[in-house]
């Protein structure tokens, strides 16, 4: 390094003259192409741009200088540095997004080689089946009412208008808690939770209760002791067989899709009357099968319609019963089998797979809304 | 009940092209359920044509008898063809029924000339079976009342359409022809006469005998009894083949003329009728309770052990029937039977159904009397039937004994615009009228109501079932067709939507299922074979079972107190079929006995006219066990997988632990966890879980006995709450936390503890000795080995501390630390490592 020029010796200084600098800034920008990535860059930056580098070193030069020249030169290695700074940055930039790309290639895996870690779980698609036809209801204003299983006689049936030697209690066999004259049984349907709403609300009930139910049937392909059934009770003034079809219709709807109908059929159930078969129109053919023996229905066994479930208004002597005057109130009640309503809508052919527990039936369902 | 179209035929004049599908339709509309409609001898196609056998050749040197039959068809069918017959049990002369060559019988067997034992059989002599008529293959088929040449396939009932209808409990009357008839009628609109109610001719009755004496003991029994007699019937007199052929038609079998033609009666008008040979009888028949007559004999061979409120059919010598029911052996016609005293009665129907019940008993006339017969029919059925005895079996007749209580019909006040009230459409009075007259009722006008618009309606004897106004509203509806009535939403008030238990057991089952644990819902039936495998001790509370008095299986007679063996046995099932990791839950009830024994429950039995009071309903509910929701779950195998991210983790009593909290958490509630002992649980690595100080459940590893004895997985693991308990206890309305934006503080500290020390309760002491500025304190290892000293183990907390509002200062550190380590020391004797 050259001492200040105190003296204002008219000598000039060669690393200054612009040839010089122009082959350094040349030097540096041949350097700056040639760094393969930041790691070359940095040694580059120490060589061409550093303290030690030729530029610096010439620019310390300029205090040499005579004052006339100082503002010229300094001009000059002003540019020089600053084409060689920007060159860095620039190259710099290019090799960052370089390297970022070379790295998350490197990192690239095979994503296809996942496996279940996680066990994968399920809720039964009939408990997902009755809160699916509960909420089609609790959406109108209904509420969802419940009752024992183990339930006394007299709900089950006397308040239902099946007296101790109707016939309706020849038709269901029946599991008696303790003993046949206890008092208790395990409920034969869903249908006592009508009087217990009627019991335990007050008018208008519009409720809808889903639950097990018990009868004695060997469990096979198509029967099973244990059961579901979802139940609907409405009861307010006015209420007319119409309101019963029209809340069957929208029933079917939500649950088969849009413009699906509901048939009713007279029927029998000692705990309404007038009673009804509810019948479905067949989802899958819509009927169609019925004319057209080329293309048969497995759903609705080409008859075009499905049985569903049972309804009716509700018995004026269950409405006594419960204390409801029915000169001023009248009602409707209907009941499906739950695991009916699964087996045909979602093509289930054996009861046992909805009472065995085996996971991967459940599986399948699982978490479906 | 089987309905034959033709025998229907007989009753209405319906038009010829009505198809038996076709009536089927209305039926169906108007409520009765046909489940199907058969052709008989659907199948057959070609000629069958009656035949005489002029000649008989019995071949010889077969393995079973073979005849070689010349049978004249007639000149217009090949006149006498040779025809070779398996059958023996027809003579020369007789007529049967021949199928010719390029007939076709059910089943596709094809009839052609072909060579057979040596000779050329051209054409077949046919059976029952064979045309699918019948199943009796005995013989082929000998005709009476025929002629050679003649379409045996008119006089065989081929091409009669059957209607297969199933009678629901209000609808008695639809178990007869009669009863169908009408309805059918109505649904076509043709006019329908009752002929069931036509006098029937009867000769005079012969006076060298005298009718036979009955009578009633009480009106509870009967409110009609008659007895009709003929004697010097002939025993050997065989069946008409068309009164056979209905009976077959109906699903019956044919037995003698005295029993086909009651039953022929009984199907036709829907009046259960029984015959008796008087030689057998002993005094007075009467109808009376059955008292402390012990036991007699039915038809079907079966000793029956009477109760004193059976009813019975007796003479002096003891019973003879159970009444409505089944005759006895000893009174039955036999073969030599020639005095004939036929029953016809109306029987109290929930009398014949008790008895019915109790002998597990059911015959064509116990369903049609439980259903209700009509009230006045009896002698009129009975005097059919002795008409059919007389021109069938011939006899004298000799007359008829009665026993009647005065009959009332039935009449309805109807308010004429209740029907279209109910139905929700407009129904004029007039139709209202024309309909419930189409059933059968008289309409009048009932002036007593002081309304124009109101009806008197005298109810017909055949239809017990119609009692109040609703069921007369159901008639007129019915007859309307369901499909006119309109399809309409009530407007409805809002509802307040899913209570919080219902709330959090779907929360619970969509968290179970979303952290990989499969719900099931198992059969809530144990028994003692299941609580012993699970080594529950006698005095636990749940072997306070409720048993069921009749149970599918007898190993398995009570209803659950725990879900843990039907979890267990899905568990077993699941691993049988090679599922190897299983993780199940279950969301139900379990029951246990109520602390008060619920003796005589049937006494508790409100009146049903009325509200029941509220002392009449907690006595019924007093009788119900206990019975409320529990969750658990049955965890094994792997929670995460092994694979080539490394090793896998197996459910261990920790997972069983935290998901029960998990569970808690789902209703709000913080569960405590400490050690227990509770079975099926290890005893070492059960966790009891509480809150509030109630115990909720337990949760750790089972017992490896149980397992060992259930042949599981071992180390499977499981958790039990009662979640009824635990929705009581959920918290509604959470408070909000204080959130601090001071920072946080990291201080760790290990601890040396015996043993036996928990570190709940450790990290308890850290807690409350730290103080407020404590935030959150976590177990982050526990070691026990040679660096710490036998019998003790060091456990080592993360302590997050931080103020409410400022920076902690090192002083505040430490004497945070120093106070909980303090704690710790003087709560657990634990020791700073
Ligand atoms: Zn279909």
């Amino acid at each position: 390094m050259s001492a200040p020029n105190r003296s204002y010796d008219p000598v000039g200084v060669a690393s200054l003259e612009p040839q010089a600098v122009q082959e350094c800034v040349d030097a540096a920008l041949v350097a700056i192409a040639g760094a393969i990535d930041l790691e070359a860059l940095k040694q580059v930056r120490l060589e061409h741009s550093g303290d030690k580098s030729p530029l610096a070193l010439a620019n310390r030069e300029i205090g040499a200088l005579p004052p006339a020249a100082k503002a010229e030169v300094g001009k000059r290695m002003g540019l020089a540095r600053a084409q060689v700074k920007d060159a860095l940055l620039a190259r710099e930039a290019e090799l960052t997004v370089e390297n970022d790309l070379r790295i998350l290639r490197d990192e690239t895996v095979d994503v296809t080689m996942t496996a279940e870690r996680m066990g994968v779980g399920g809720r039964h698609p009939l408990t997902t089946m009755m809160e699916r036809m509960s909420e089609v209801f609790v959406q109108m204003g209904y509420e969802i009412a419940e009752g024992p299983e183990a339930e006394a006689e007299w709900f089950n049936f006397d308040a239902l208008n099946i007296g101790p030697d109707h016939p309706a209690r020849t038709m269901q066999d029946t599991f008696f808690v303790d003993s046949v004259d206890s008092g208790v049984v395990l409920r034969t349907q869903t249908s006592p939770i009508q009087m217990r709403a009627l019991l335990e609300r007050s008018l208008p009930v519009y409720v809808v209760a889903p639950g097990r139910v018990y009868r004695t049937d060997e469990l096979d392909a198509t029967h099973t002791p244990v059961f579901h059934q979802i139940e609907g009770i409405a009861v307010d003034e006015g209420i007319t067989m119409a309101h019963l079809k029209g809340t069957l219709d929208h029933l079917a709807t939500m649950m088969f899709g849009t413009g699906i109908k509901t048939r009713l059929r007279p029927s029998y159930f000692p705990f309404t009357e007038p009673s009804a078969e509810i019948d479905v129109e067949c989802f899958v053919c819509r009927g169609s099968s019925v004319e057209d023996p080329s293309s048969p229905c497995r759903t609705c066994g080409s008859e075009g319609w499905i049985e569903w479930g049972g309804c009716g208004m509700v018995n004026p002597r269950v409405l006594i019963a419960a204390g409801v005057d029915p000169e001023r109130y009248s009602g409707f009640a209907f009941g499906m089998g739950v695991e009916r309503t699964l087996m045909f809508r979602h093509g289930v052919t054996d009861m046992r797979d909805m009472v065995e527990g085996d996971v991967r039936f459940t599986q399948a369902f699982g978490l479906e809304v | 009940m089987r309905v034959s179209m033709t025998w229907v035929r007989d009753w209405v004049e319906l038009p010829a092209d009505i198809s038996g599908r076709e009536v089927a339709e209305r039926l169906i509309a108007a409520g009765l359920e046909v489940e199907s409609v058969e052709t008989v001898g659907a199948g057959l196609d070609g000629d069958l044509t009656v035949g005489r056998v002029v000649d008989i050749e019995e071949l010889t040197g077969f393995k079973k008898p073979i005849r070689w039959c010349q049978v004249d068809l007639g000149p217009d069918h090949g006149g006498v063809r040779g025809i070779v017959c398996g059958a023996s049990n027809f003579i020369v002369d007789d007529h049967v029924a021949v199928a010719i060559p390029g007939t076709q019988l059910p089943g596709g067997f094809l009839i052609a000339a072909r060579e057979t034992y040596g000779h050329i059989s051209d054409g077949m002599i046919c059976s029952e079976r064979e045309l699918g008529l019948g199943d009796d293959h005995a013989g082929i088929m000998v005709l009476s009342n025929t002629e050679t040449g003649v379409d045996a396939k008119a006089l065989l009932g081929i091409g009669d359409e059957i209607l297969d209808i199933a009678v629901t409990p209000d609808r008695g009357y639809a178990l007869s022809i009669r009863g169908v008839a009408r309805e059918v009628a109505t649904a076509f609109g043709i006019d329908f006469h009752d002929r069931a109610m036509d006098l029937v001719d009867l000769p005079a009755p012969a006076v060298d005998a005298m009718p036979w004496p009955c009578d009633v003991d009480d009106a509870r029994i009967a409110e009609l009894f008659t007895l009709r007699r003929v004697v010097g019937f002939n025993p050997a007199a065989h069946t008409p083949a068309w009164i056979r052929r209905r009976i077959n038609s109906a699903g019956m079998r044919p037995v003698s003329l005295a029993v086909d033609v009651t039953n022929y009666v009984m199907l036709e008008t829907g009046q259960p009728l029984h015959a008796f040979d008087g030689a057998k009888l002993r005094g007075a028949v009467r109808a009376s309770w059955a008292g402390s007559h012990g036991s007699f004999t039915t038809l079907d061979h079966v000793k029956r052990t009477l109760q004193p409120d059976d009813i019975v059919i007796r003479d002096d010598s003891g019973p003879l029937g159970l009444a409505g029911i089944m005759g006895g052996l000893t009174s039955e016609i036999g073969a030599e039977s020639t005095d004939i005293v036929l029953e016809a009665a109306w029987f109290v129907s929930s009398t014949v159904a008790k008895s019915a019940r109790r002998h597990r008993l059911s015959s064509e006339a116990s369903r049609r009397f439980e259903r209700g017969v009509d009230r006045v029919l009896a002698p009129y059925a009975s005097a059919r039937a002795a008409q059919l005895l007389l021109a069938y079996g011939g006899g004298s007749y000799v007359g008829l004994t009665a026993w009647e209580s005065p009959y009332e019909p039935t009449v309805i006040s109807l308010a004429g615009q209740l029907p279209a009230r109910t139905g929700g459409l407009p129904i004029e009075s007039s139709v209202v009228k024309e309909r419930l007259e189409a059933v059968g009722c008289e309409v009048g006008d009932n002036a007593t109501e002081g309304s124009a618009d109101n009806f008197a309606v005298v109810v017909p004897p055949w239809r017990p079932d119609l009692i109040d106004p609703a069921d007369l509203v159901e008639e007129v509806l019915r007859l309307g067709g369901y499909d006119v009535l309109p399809s309409v939403l009530p407007v409805i008030s809002a509802g307040r939507g899913l209570t919080a238990a219902q709330r959090i057991r779907r929360r619970v089952g969509i968290s179970l299922a979303g952290i990989g644990v499969t719900d099931v819902l198992t059969y809530p039936f144990i028994g003692d074979v299941d609580l012993d495998a699970c080594l529950i001790a006698s005095e636990d509370s749940r072997r306070r079972s409720v048993v069921l008095a009749n149970p599918i299986n007898d190993e398995q007679p009570f209803l659950r107190s725990t879900l843990i063996p039907g979890l267990l046995g899905v568990l077993r099932r699941n691993t049988a079929r090679g599922v190897e990791h299983v993780a199940v839950s279950e969301i139900g009830r379990v029951f246990t006995a109520a602390q008060q024994i619920s003796d005589g429950g049937v006494g508790i039995r409100p009146s049903v006219s009325r509200r029941p009071s509220q002392e009449e309903v907690s006595a019924l509910e007093s009788l119900l066990p206990i019975q409320p929701y529990h969750v658990a779950a049955v965890l094994s195998g792997e929670r995460m997988r092994s694979g080539w991210w490394g090793s896998g983790q197996d459910y261990i009593w920790a997972d069983a632990i935290e998901i029960a909290t998990m569970v808690g958490r789902e209703a709000g509630v913080s569960l405590s966890v400490e050690a227990s002992q509770y079975a099926p649980w290890h005893p070492g690595r059960t966790a009891a879980l509480s809150a509030d100080g109630h115990t909720i459940g337990y949760a750790g590893e089972i017992d490896p006995r149980v397992l060992g004895r259930l042949g599981l997985p071992p180390r499977t693991c499981a958790f039990e709450l009662d979640l009824s308990r635990l929705t009581d206890l959920a918290t509604m309305v959470q408070p909000a936390p204080q959130i601090s934006s001071a920072p946080v503080a990291k201080e760790d500290l290990a601890l040396v503890v015996d043993h036996e020390v928990a570190a709940s309760d450790v990290a308890a002491a850290i807690r409350d000795g730290g103080g407020v500025l404590v935030e959150s304190v976590r177990l982050f290892d526990v070691y026990a080995g040679p660096q710490v000293p036998a019998g003790k183990r060091s456990l080592a907390f993360a302590l997050r501390l931080r103020a409410e509002d400022r920076t902690l200062t090192a002083e505040e550190i430490t004497r945070v630390r120093n106070d909980a380590i303090a704690a710790a020391e003087q709560r657990c004797g634990a020791v700073l490592r």
